[in-house]
């Protein structure tokens, strides 16, 4: 939970920052005396943020989290075994971190009625929100859709493109409303 | 339906495919036997606006296939003029239009004109409409309205507009054009996909799934007043809509509970009802003309294939049987024909079947075609299709023999739906 607070709280100094007026007197604002009267001190590590105060854990491109492309075999919508490790890791990162979210979108090739695919699409995306829900993931954190073949990432006309399109893509919504990233 | 009359059906739909080809061909050559040769002469008055008028009515009657135009390029001929049939027929026509336009006190231009049976040597009748001078083309139109539906005894449609989806430069717009392509105007400029395009029965809305707000949703979009109203937003994707006959409801793609699955909702998005139960794939839902079932495409036997059912819900009856991909299923205005796109050997293709003699026939020789829309008269089917790799759409006759194409100079022309009559 203490992770959730730090994006927050992180916010919280940079609006403190750029609105509070500086006293005409030059003593310092009463509220930051009062603020530190027990001499507390709350901890604050942005070693784990990245430089738009996301999680490193999401966003880096080493970390396993940042993978996050299933891909289907052809008129396919079961999450084949290969996969099954990432999303475990999605999984668990979502049960650790019940304030984060995930939107779930599934692409199909380009063959094919374009509603059809778009079913298709929802499949995809469907199977992978049943392997988190399976691994405890709540089912208010998931949310999947559809893109059908509407959005390829690969626009040509072959047997690789269509392969790459495949896929369900895992998109991340941060507590504080950003996303999807 | 037995084995032995599923191949015999079979064997007749390679058949009618290759014939529908061989047709083809002849169209191509320029045969046109059974083409009425109509005389269309310049029309009188205003020189300029009669050039339109005159230009539009023989593109229209072209374009149709069903008419072999004579132009007796220099002759002007108006309504009142008197006819020498024996010349017209000599010229090999068996129709003849002689018209004239003139601009009317309040400014605005009047065509007059006057349709005859050179053979028969018989006046058909005449109309006189008025337009503003930007809308000439318009008059042309129902003026070849009227010669098709005098010499055929079909109503006509080239008065009638098409919507379809252009993507260009990675922006997608939804036009709406005169059935020859003509005067296209954009309704919805989006940087995010827009798909399935459904006309409100009175033509003054379009239903769409549009992905601006990163998730396909359902909007009903009022043409003369550019309002828009999200009819579905429900969680998951929103898709394929399609309207009953009397325009009240809408037959809408859920995947709220899960799977896609076809409901009926309010135009204004109230009274959710759900219509198909199955833990398979079930979407495009296709109102029957008289708004008593629902044509739907359904992978709940193992592959895609087009279903039925009644508007309550209810058991689902299978329509189609050959082949392991049958999608969008659409009946005819007519309700006699079902057109629908079909895989064979990995070529997707526009085939209709009769739904009274449960004969099946490939239209196209194409490899993806998609999205098929009757014309409001049953005579003519538009589909979405690939040529050269670039997005076109081609109009082709419910017999196959007829084919028409329209593209965009620089960019993918899709989702097309054809609008009704307006009345």
């Amino acid at each position: 939970m203490k992770k959730l607070l730090i994006p927050a709280l992180l916010s919280a100094l940079i609006v403190g920052c750029s609105t509070t007026p500086v006293p005409e007197d030059g003593g310092a604002p009463v509220e930051s005396r009062d603020g530190n009267k027990n001499g507390a001190i709350t901890p604050v590590d942005v070693t784990r943020l990245d430089a738009s105060g996301l999680p490193r854990e999401l966003t880096d491109p080493k970390s396993k989290l940042a993978q996050r492309s299933i891909y289907f075999d052809l008129d396919k919508y079961d999450v084949k075994d290969e996969y099954k490790d990432l999303v475990a890791a999605h999984a668990k990162y979502l049960v650790a971190n019940k304030g984060f979210k995930v939107l779930i979108q599934g692409n199909t090739d380009e063959r094919g009625s374009r509603e059809y695919n778009l079913s298709l699409g929802q499949k995809r995306a469907e199977a992978v929100k049943r392997s988190l829900s399976l691994l405890g993931v709540k089912e208010d954190q998931i949310e999947s859709v559809s893109l059908g073949e509407e959005k390829p990432k690969n626009s040509e006309h072959d047997e690789a493109a269509w392969a790459e399109n495949r896929r369900a893509d895992i998109l991340y919504k941060a507590p504080d409303g950003r996303g999807e990233f | 339906m037995n084995r032995l009359t599923r191949r015999i059906f079979l064997i007749f739909a390679l058949l009618t495919a290759s014939l529908a080809q061989a047709q083809l061909s002849i169209e191509i050559t320029g045969a046109g036997a059974n083409r009425i040769p109509v005389a269309i002469p310049d029309m009188a008055g205003d020189s300029a606006a009669a050039r339109a008028i005159s230009a539009t009515v023989r593109s229209d009657l072209d374009r149709s296939g069903l008419f072999k135009v004579i132009d007796p390029v220099g002759v002007t001929m108006d309504e009142n003029t008197a006819v020498n049939y024996g010349d017209w027929k000599g010229r090999g026509a068996d129709a003849l239009a002689a018209g004239s336009v003139s601009r009317a006190a309040d400014g605005r231009m009047e065509a007059r004109f006057r349709l005859y049976d050179t053979v028969k040597g018989v006046s058909l009748g005449g109309a006189a409409y008025v337009t503003n001078t930007e809308q000439l083309r318009a008059a042309g139109h129902r003026i070849a309205d009227y010669i098709y539906e005098k010499l055929t005894g079909e109503k006509g449609i080239f008065s009638t507009r098409i919507a379809y989806v252009v993507k260009a430069r990675g922006q997608f717009l939804l036009q709406i054009a005169d059935a020859d392509g003509q005067s296209a105007a954009t309704a919805l400029s989006s940087s995010e996909p827009i798909i399935s395009p459904a006309w409100s029965p009175d033509g003054s809305k379009l239903a769409y799934v549009s992905f601006e707000k990163k998730k396909p949703m359902i909007y009903v979009h009022s043409l003369a007043s550019g309002q828009r109203v999200i009819v579905a937003n429900f969680k998951g994707s929103n898709s394929a809509p399609a309207w009953s006959p009397d325009g009240r409801k809408l037959a809408v793609v859920l995947s709220k509970d899960g799977n896609s699955q076809i409901y009926t909702i309010n135009a204004d998005g109230s009274g959710l009802q759900r219509i198909t139960n199955s833990s398979g794939i079930d979407t495009e839902p296709r109102f029957s003309p008289d708004g008593s079932s629902l044509y739907f495409t359904s992978d709940r036997g193992g592959s895609p294939q087009i279903y039925q059912v009644g508007v309550n819900g209810g058991d689902a009856r299978r329509v189609t049987f050959e082949g392991s991909y049958n999608v969008s299923p659409r009946p005819s205005p007519d309700g006699k024909t079902l057109a629908f796109i079909s895989r064979r050997e990995g070529r997707f293709q526009l085939t209709t079947l009769d739904l009274a003699s449960r004969q099946v026939q490939v239209l196209t020789d194409s490899h993806k075609d998609e999205s098929p829309s009757f014309a409001p008269n049953s005579r003519m089917i538009l589909i979405a299709t690939e040529i050269g790799g670039r997005g076109v759409l081609s109009a082709v006759s419910s017999d196959g023999r007829i084919k028409q194409r329209l593209s965009v100079a620089a960019g993918d022309v899709r989702e097309p739906a054809w609008a009704p009559y307006l009345n």
